[in-house]
């Protein structure tokens, strides 16, 4: 029976985040210029879905002070308060309310992922050009380094430099900003190769153009696709991974509100069969499916499949 | 039959290499730390004299190449020095563990290959069908989860008030093979959700795109059921990229097993690197990452061998 109900809330689930899709794509087409609405007429309703998402969680993250009902780190109650009027999401292990906190927890979480990807990609992304571009030497140097730095598992990877530069969430940024970027790399690199090879780039470079030149307006333009993909997918990596050491206690430290520290702090709650604890891991999940869902729908249109 | 054995020697050599970088990289990692190895283990109020008499001793002194090639040497023997917390030898602490690990990695594996085996294929047979976008959607939603996610919610409806299996797997002296898999079917099952849908997916990728193949048509003009043309034509033929992504998420299983043991309180590796690394205690981190970039290497490599030995016209190529 519990089995059946569980299924009933899935299915609830599932089809009122298709309603919603639907509507947000809808009030999309209607308030856009003509140009824009075409392309939101080919986005699925899973699109839709996570689009709306993605904004609602901006919009959060950045009105944190003013939706928030309670301070951020202040003590307003006991440890571990039910649901009620006041704490709509009761309060945490120290007694910090839950719902302040996680509305909190947007800005800072989603902050500083952005903050890590947008480091490794610019890293990533130039070196990879530049290896594509220059070529000899630079190449086969970069491209190695890249090559012995994949080997070791990333988290692992992360841990181990995190002990030899201490945690912080500055060191946490740059450490996990590194390791992304060779990932960045790999595909940055792989993409231009095929662009430097073309005519017209040739024909730029006997025309005298620069180094930055060749790169920002020659090469760029034409990797920019599936470099912006990336950007989507590489940003679901560093958000979960950053989750997970601010999970394990090694990244984003109290008493600053986060999504992964706040699930370590009130697991006790699981096992009395309370669900606080698990909103803000669902809050995680939910953004990292809403951006591959979007994900999904720019390959599939810049990839140029269409039904 | 020869050439065969000449690649895989390259191979081995490759990661041989790789390892050595490897093991650089995390010497040079004590290099960085900021401040003297000798007085970190003696704490703030050692003398001047006890520190230097310790640098000598630990042959600190000595340049830099020197005791990349001492420590080199001793971890080749197995030695990988002491715990600053505790003065416990490292290779003792880790090999307490390693078992710990690797049987539960070896679990959800047991659990996780033939289960997304079976739905791969079954998603490949019935492609396009509610069965296949219902396994593709929840697919894509799986990978998107932090893995504390699913372990909390197992946890939540699996073990708790009334439940089932015991939320936390500690072990008091020895479990018998029956109380361990019962005492560990938590941890084992959110490992099996993290990996099965990737494997998954890519098992159907790799069968769908052999379909449009004429000797697939062939088979199906001959009559042949579906299931048999699948599992009998273009399953072998789909081994190569099948067996890469199975190592892929072994290794990955590996990793994953951090957080999943600090769920758990399963007292393996990862926990115990998790709390050297709070501790900044070097050389446990450097003996465990060690041990984990090793697997990890050689998980890729028999990847790498296996999907060249399972190709026939690379093994007799004349």
């Amino acid at each position: 029976m519990g089995f059946l109900i569980g299924l009933f809330w899935l299915a609830a689930v599932i089809v009122a985040s298709m309603a919603l899709g639907w509507l947000f794509r809808t009030i999309a087409i209607a308030i856009s210029p003509h140009g824009v609405a075409k392309e939101f007429r080919t986005m699925p309703l899973t699109a839709g879905f996570g689009l709306l998402m993605i904004l609602t969680y901006v919009f959060v993250a950045i009105f944190a002070p003013i939706i928030a009902p309670f301070p951020e780190t202040e003590i307003v109650g006991r440890e571990y308060q039910a649901w009620d009027n006041v704490h709509l999401l009761g309060t945490d292990n120290l007694g910090r309310d839950m719902l302040s906190r996680l509305i909190y927890g947007a800005r800072n979480t989603v902050g500083i992922a952005f903050v890590t990807t947008a480091l490794a990609f610019i890293l990533g992304s130039v070196l990879g050009l530049l290896a594509a571009v220059v070529g000899g030497w630079l190449d086969q140097f970069l491209s190695r380094t890249v090559d012995v730095l994949m080997a070791i598992p990333a988290l692992i990877f992360a841990l181990l430099l995190l002990t030899i530069v201490g945690t912080s969430i500055i060191n946490m940024i740059i450490v996990i900003a590194v390791i992304d970027a060779t990932r960045v790399f790999r595909l940055a690199r792989a993409v231009a190769m095929n662009i430097v090879v073309m005519d017209y780039v040739e024909a730029a470079k006997l025309r005298g153009e620069g180094l930055w030149r060749l790169i920002t307006r020659e090469i760029l333009p034409n990797a920019m696709a599936p470099l912006v993909a990336e950007f989507g997918l590489r940003f679901c990596f560093v958000f979960l991974t950053i989750s997970a050491l601010s999970f394990l206690g090694l990244g984003i430290q109290p008493p600053t509100a986060d999504w992964g520290s706040m699930v370590k702090d009130n697991a006790t709650l699981i096992s009395f069969g309370d669900i606080t604890p698990l909103l803000p891991a669902g809050a995680i999940a939910l953004l990292t499916v809403s951006v591959n869902f979007v994900v999904d729908w720019q390959l599939h249109r810049a990839s140029g499949l269409k039904e | 039959m020869s050439h065969i054995w000449t690649m895989i020697a390259k191979r081995l050599a490759l990661g041989v290499l790789t390892l050595f970088v490897v093991s650089l990289l995390i010497f040079l990692g004590t290099e960085l730390l900021p401040g003297d190895f000798a007085q970190e283990i003696l704490g703030q109020s050692a003398t001047p004299e006890t520190v230097a008499a310790l640098r000598e001793r630990l042959g600190l002194n000595d340049p830099m190449h020197i005791r990349y090639a001492n420590w080199l040497a001793d971890v080749v023997r197995g030695d990988l020095g002491e715990s600053l917390a505790n003065g416990q030898s490292v290779s003792e602490l880790i090999g307490r563990r390693l078992g710990n690990t690797l049987t539960l990695a070896l679990y959800a594996a047991a659990i996780a290959v033939p289960l997304s085996l079976m739905l791969g294929i079954l998603a490949a047979l019935f492609r396009n069908s509610f069965f296949d976008r219902f396994a593709n959607a929840s697919a894509l939603t799986s990978i998107s989860f932090p893995e504390f996610f699913v372990a909390y919610i197992l946890i939540f409806f699996l073990a708790g008030a009334g439940g089932a299996f015991p939320s936390m797997a500690n072990f008091r002296g020895d479990p018998t093979l029956g109380e361990y898999l019962y005492r560990a079917f938590l941890p084992a099952l959110t490992l099996t959700l993290v990996v099965t849908a990737h494997m998954m997916r890519m098992t159907r990728a790799a069968i769908i795109n052999l379909l449009a193949s004429p000797y697939i048509e062939m088979a199906r003009l001959k009559g042949m059921s579906p299931m048999r043309i699948i599992v009998k034509h273009a399953l072998p033929n789909a081994l190569a990229p099948i067996i890469n992504v199975i190592a892929l998420n072994l290794a990955y299983l590996i990793t994953g097993v951090v957080v999943v043991e600090v769920v758990f309180v399963y007292p393996g590796l990862g926990q115990l690197m998790v709390d050297s690394v709070a501790a900044r205690d070097m050389p446990v981190v450097q003996g465990v990452a060690l041990v984990f970039a090793a697997a990890y290497v050689l998980l890729n490599l028999t990847a790498d061998v296996l999907a060249t030995l399972s190709n026939p016209r690379l093994v007799h190529q004349r």
